[in-house]
């Protein structure tokens, strides 16, 4: 029983950067933008929010400046897509070699600045990032352990999933951005403000990014700074979008799946199984690519990627 | 709202009468100059001089015979890819897979390179490039037949499939292929003599295959009948059909090309660059490509000339660590930089901004 428990919430932790990238591209596709920057603005997020962190010790300004990083490198995003109408997979891809890039130069440049020659986040911040202890539910046993034991990020990105749910299938808003995804040239004659919609929604999916990527650098590599901490996270977090059918809701059990592949290897026994390692990494982008084909074969329009995703939308050519 | 009186918005965009070519040239050639200068200010802004950091790169991929092969070597593996997404491109076939069909090729030529090495040299590098050749074509004729069988997505299959290449070669390297001599360090083994590609003039003779890949890619698109469908399906698949064309057949037929190209790179990588199969064979080069193949619009030569500017600046910018204490991520910023212009600069060469009132032009 332990070991499931264990296991549970090691998936749940590794899970959960993956939930904040996944809901960030969500939105995206919903605007009708296949945005394949999300490992660069994670890792512009990890570095703005490592950084923040560092000189001030406040964990909230520190998530502001992760979500802000994220914002901008989307906004880069957004301008040359959504005004420039430039190629969205090339943008994309540009935007993940410049985001790493300057995360990464950015973190040298202090760690070369540093005097002890390493970046370590001041005691203050690290306790807030901390598992909280919810008096009288922690202390269950069991369920406590499985449900009630986790950092602020884990609570935050479950309800920022249901959030994101809300505002999709539940608000005007919501409905309008999902409208601009299938078609943007109806959602326009509709006198839905298709730019406005596109650059806000783009941009506050940048920042849900960020958020991710500061998980990266502050949690996982237990607030210490390390080069490329967000290594791949990005593009599982792609995979995930079509793993979860485009769903924000569907996010959060899909993120516990592939958080439970990413540890899986550490917890089947070699002694009573010997499954390679690869196999468990493969997992994620294999089960992805069913999904996939299956959603395809069914031709089932609620689960497939908003129709208008990677084409840009030119009013004057509709 | 930047709405007025009579609903006209302040900025909007309107399509231009088509360019000519010495026109779009010069307007890429600005964007080019453009992003040097933001380039420029990047670097000055870190504390160090745009003009004496922009001559090192090109210094460094030129200064000696010993650079100047580096350089080319680290073009072979951007050209012979590009050139196989341009012919997926030019269908409208997103194919982001390059990576993975890169992967696939030096998987397939690596079986012949250490379990085959007692062949004759040139049988059996006949052999890895074949070898390399079908890896990388089964890897996009997958995608290609999802895609015009139940019109599956194509842009997020690729991407997918280059993760699944990417984790075979671990399977293997800590499984079947393991080096027996590495004492249990997962890794495979070095290839021998008979397996590694021959030099010619200093650098392995990739470069020629790339050359000629070039050209025939150019003669297959602009003077076959096969090259002419696939413009025709990438212009309207209704159209193709209508015509009598065969839209399943083309798809898989040129994504099995183009994967076919990837994977002949992934041999050249494995037999001529790394003589061993390593997790980095690709490294990125499939992505660099697409980026390549897009700016180059396309054109198998200007995939040449872009692909050689990448290689000056990737070669450079190891210079410019070993002579200025930077580090390489700079060059990604800088290249990030770059790209960002020259994508945004793109549009004024089918478009124009009409601001409100000024839109005296029309």
């Amino acid at each position: 029983m332990d070991v499931f428990v264990n296991l549970f919430v090691a998936a749940v932790l590794a899970g959960t950067p993956l939930l904040f990238g996944t809901l960030g591209e969500i939105i995206n596709e919903k605007a009708g933008h296949l945005n394949l920057g999300v490992e660069g603005m994670m890792a512009m997020g990890a570095c703005a929010g490592f950084m923040v962190g560092y000189q001030t010790d406040n964990l909230l300004l520190a998530l502001l400046g992760a979500f802000g990083a994220g914002l901008f490198g989307a906004l880069i995003y957004g301008v040359l897509t959504v005004t420039f109408m430039a190629d969205q997979n090339v943008t994309g891809l540009t935007l993940t070699i410049f985001g790493v890039g300057i995360s990464n130069f950015f973190g040298e440049y202090m760690l070369a600045k540093s005097a002890v020659k390493s970046l370590k986040l001041p005691e203050h911040i690290l306790s807030s990032l901390a598992k909280i202890k919810i008096p009288v539910l922690s202390d269950i046993p069991i369920l406590g352990k499985l449900l009630f034991n986790y950092n602020i990020f884990v609570y935050f990105g479950i309800l920022l999933a249901i959030l994101c749910g809300i505002y999709l299938y539940k608000t005007r808003a919501g409905l309008n951005l999902r409208a601009i995804g299938e078609n943007p040239a109806a959602a326009d004659a509709a006198g839905i403000p298709v730019t406005r919609y596109k650059y806000i929604n783009i941009m506050i999916g940048g920042g849900i990014c960020g958020i991710g990527g500061a998980y990266a650098s502050m949690i996982i590599c237990n607030g210490v700074w390390i080069s490329n901490c967000v290594n791949g996270l990005g593009w599982i977090a792609v995979a995930l979008v079509i793993f979860a059918t485009w769903s924000p809701y569907k996010a959060i059990a899909g993120s516990l799946v592939f958080g439970a592949f990413s540890i899986l290897k550490y917890y089947v026994p070699k002694s009573v199984i010997r499954i390679p390692d690869s196999i468990f990494d493969m997992m994620p982008f294999f089960m992805t690519i069913l999904v996939l084909i299956i959603t395809s074969i069914r031709q089932s329009k609620e689960n497939a990627q908003p129709k208008s995703c990677g084409v840009n939308y030119f009013r004057e050519e509709r | 709202m930047s709405k007025t009186e009579k609903g006209v918005p302040f900025i909007r965009v309107e399509k231009r009468a088509e360019r000519t070519k010495s026109q779009s040239m010069k307007l890429r050639i600005l964007s080019v100059i453009l992003a040097l200068i933001a380039g420029g200010m990047f670097i000055l802004a870190i504390g160090y001089n745009p003009f004496r950091v922009y001559m090192t790169i090109i210094s460094g991929a030129f200064r000696s015979e010993m650079a100047f092969q580096a350089t080319v070597k680290l073009m072979v593996p951007l050209v012979i890819p590009a050139l196989g997404i341009t012919l997926a491109f030019k269908m409208r076939f997103w194919n982001i897979g390059a990576e993975g069909q890169i992967i696939m090729g030096s998987i397939f030529a690596t079986y012949f390179a250490l379990f085959w090495w007692e062949l004759p040299h040139v049988v059996l590098l006949s052999l890895m490039f074949i070898a390399g050749a079908i890896g990388g074509a089964l890897w996009g004729i997958i995608p290609a037949f999802f895609k015009a069988r139940f019109n599956t997505n194509e842009t997020l299959f690729t991407l997918m499939l280059n993760y699944i290449a990417l984790y075979t070669i671990s399977f293997l390297r800590d499984g079947a292929w393991q080096d027996p001599q590495s004492s249990g360090f997962p890794k495979i083994a070095r290839f021998g003599e008979n397996a590694i590609l021959d030099k010619v003039l200093g650098v392995h003779m990739g470069w020629i295959i790339a050359l000629v890949l070039v050209v025939l890619v150019y003669i297959y698109l602009k003077y076959t009948k096969q090259g002419y469908e696939i413009s025709v399906v990438g212009e309207s698949q209704a159209t193709a059909s209508y015509a009598g064309m065969n839209y399943k057949k083309i798809v898989i037929r040129t994504m099995a090309i183009g994967g076919a190209l990837s994977g002949i790179a992934g041999m050249i990588q494995v037999s001529g660059s790394d003589m061993t199969l390593a997790s980095s064979v690709a490294g990125g080069v499939g992505f660099t490509a697409i980026i390549i193949a897009w700016l180059a619009r396309l054109n198998p030569f200007g995939i040449l000339i872009v692909s050689f500017l990448f290689s000056i600046l990737e070669k450079g910018s190891t210079v410019m660590q070993s002579t200025y204490g930077l580090s390489t991520y700079s060059a990604d910023v800088l290249q990030g930089i770059i790209l960002f212009f020259v994508l945004g600069c793109e549009f004024y060469v089918r478009y124009r901004f009409i601001i409100r009132g000024k839109g005296g032009t029309e």
